[in-house]
């Protein structure tokens, strides 16, 4: 079957989907976006977590179909959503989002805290780079796309609130203090506005 | 396989009516590991999610008519007044991703002993609201949908529309046993629910027997026993003999396996731990709430 929806801000079409797909299959394998990971494929370790028309959840449990005429942000689109919503409040349809192209080639290039230089990242992911809290980095688009959210709906989170929000994620590096550390840097950050 | 797609909570049931094998799918929290792990290949996917009826919820006079696919976190934020059983019950549910998606519709169609919203309806007293394109709406009391493991009295071509759950008339609680405090899949749960209103106490055992069961022999027991101390009036504190004695007959009423998550025993004996707590715990609150109206009365 043919599925059309909205993948970061941009309308896309997956042929040939069969019926018994998730959502994780058609973005990885059909539209070459392997930024959600995939690991448990029940729900239990979050690295395929995007949101689906604004909530998390875990890609590799809706099925290609249920995502007919919906939106979807994965964490290659994630830097833009978070600008969108720092400069708009969100995004009018069509007017922003990431090309396919752009979200296929995307990578964590950050920005350099001396120079200044490199690609512009969302603030959870230059937070998560400056608080040192990637490892093998495969649990991490889950944890940004979950955390961001966090921080959308609660800026100020208490430390029960991260670890609530963050409890669908799994980091087998066992890396989370870092990762506490990175969420609260994003936090205060986004308080001061900076 | 067969991808259907109802807009209409008609088409949803003429479509059931015409492909009884078909498989409906909501927040696919359990279908979907099933498909994935390849334990299950339907003939048909009926997807519910374009059923908007199916994701509202309507507070009545004495009960809450829940849409089976309200998801869990809608139930915690929004439902915790009316149905605090269960909304406690929601929020040990897996994780914020698997809350967002799953539902009490789900958990019922899975009917598994372990889910999570069965002893809080039990408990708090509930009917499942199923319906058929050919013979209309029928409402099956929550003590007599569980047929089995994993087993419930729907009909081939069944939906659940909604659960109507009865409105708390006094303090409930939830408790559950498990290694973690979130992803967990209880070793052991148990839903407790006071009704001052009819001087009944009601219970719902999770994962310790073939099917969520209530403590029956443990509520009468209790029920007389409040009865006859008068407790219900002079709100004093349970007698310890009288709480030993209901968690030691919930127990009684377990009928467990041994598992990869916990021995039988084990289940009996944390059934009785959760039993006495959660019986503190709702009378306190009871007894707290007496001495508000009455200090303000
Ligand atoms: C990682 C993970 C952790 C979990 N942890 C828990 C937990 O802690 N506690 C717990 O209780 N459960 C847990 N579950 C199981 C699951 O999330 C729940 O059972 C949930 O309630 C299922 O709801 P759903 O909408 O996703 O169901 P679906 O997967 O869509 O459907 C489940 C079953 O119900 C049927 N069904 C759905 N809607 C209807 C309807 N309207 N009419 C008739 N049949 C219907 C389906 O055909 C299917 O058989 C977990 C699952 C995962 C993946």
């Amino acid at each position: 079957m043919r599925v059309n929806f909205t993948v970061n801000g941009r309308p896309q079409e997956a042929d040939d989907v069969w019926e018994g797909e998730s959502l994780l299959y058609v973005l990885r394998e059909r539209l070459g976006l392997p930024g959600s990971k995939n690991a448990c494929e029940q729900g239990e370790c979050g690295s395929c977590t995007v949101r689906l028309d604004g909530v998390p959840v875990c890609s590799c449990l809706v099925a290609a179909g249920q995502v007919e005429g919906r939106e979807v942000v994965t964490v290659e689109g994630l830097a833009d959503y978070a600008k969108q919503r720092a400069e708009h409040g969100g995004c009018a349809s069509g007017a922003c989002g990431t090309s396919l192209q752009d979200a296929q080639q995307w990578a964590a290039k950050g920005q350099d805290s001396q120079t200044g230089e490199g690609t512009e990242l969302s603030p959870i992911q230059q937070a998560f780079i400056d608080a040192g809290a990637v490892q093998c980095g495969f649990c991490t688009p889950g944890l940004l796309v979950a955390a961001d959210e966090m921080l959308e709906r609660n800026p100020n989170p208490t430390d029960a609130d991260i670890r609530e929000a963050l409890s669908g994620n799994l980091c087998r590096c066992t890396g989370y203090e870092k990762i506490m550390d990175a969420v609260r840097l994003a936090a205060a950050r986004q308080s001061e506005g900076v | 396989m067969d991808f259907l797609r109802p807009a209409s909570w008609e088409e949803a049931l003429a479509a059931k009516a015409a492909h009884p094998t078909a498989v409906p799918i909501a927040g696919g929290t359990d279908v979907m590991v099933e498909i994935n792990f390849d334990h299950r290949r339907p003939e048909y996917l009926l997807d519910l999610n374009r059923i908007g009826d199916l994701y509202e919820w309507e507070v009545g006079e004495d009960s809450v008519r829940l849409g089976a696919s309200v998801p869990y976190t809608r139930i915690m934020e929004n439902l915790r007044a009316e149905l605090p059983g269960l909304a406690l019950a929601s929020h040990t549910v897996a994780s914020p991703q698997i809350r967002n998606r799953g539902g009490v519709g789900g958990n019922l169609g899975t009917a598994s002993p372990a889910g999570d919203a069965h002893p809080a309806l039990l408990a708090s007293g509930a009917e499942v609201e199923v319906e058929s394109a050919e013979r209309g709406t029928r409402l099956i009391p929550i003590d007599e949908f569980y047929k089995g493991v994993k087993r419930n009295a729907l009909q081939p071509d069944e939906l659940i529309r909604a659960v109507h759950v009865k409105k708390a008339d006094g303090p409930q609680q939830f408790s559950k046993v498990g290694t973690r405090n979130a992803m967990v899949i209880a070793v052991c749960a148990f839903g407790l629910a006071l009704h001052p209103e009819t001087r009944t106490v009601r219970t719902g055992i999770g994962s310790a027997a073939p099917t969520p069961v209530r403590a029956k022999a443990a509520e009468e027991f209790l029920n007389a026993a409040l009865e006859e101390g008068g407790f219900w009036d002079n709100g004093k504190i349970i007698t310890p003999s009288v709480a030993k004695q209901f968690a030691d007959l919930c127990s009684a009423a377990c009928n467990p396996i041994d598992d990869v998550r916990g021995t039988a025993s084990y289940r009996r004996h944390a059934v009785g731990v959760m039993a006495r707590r959660t019986l503190t715990w709702t009378w306190e609150s009871y007894r707290g709430a007496r001495r508000t109206t009455e200090g303000a009365a």
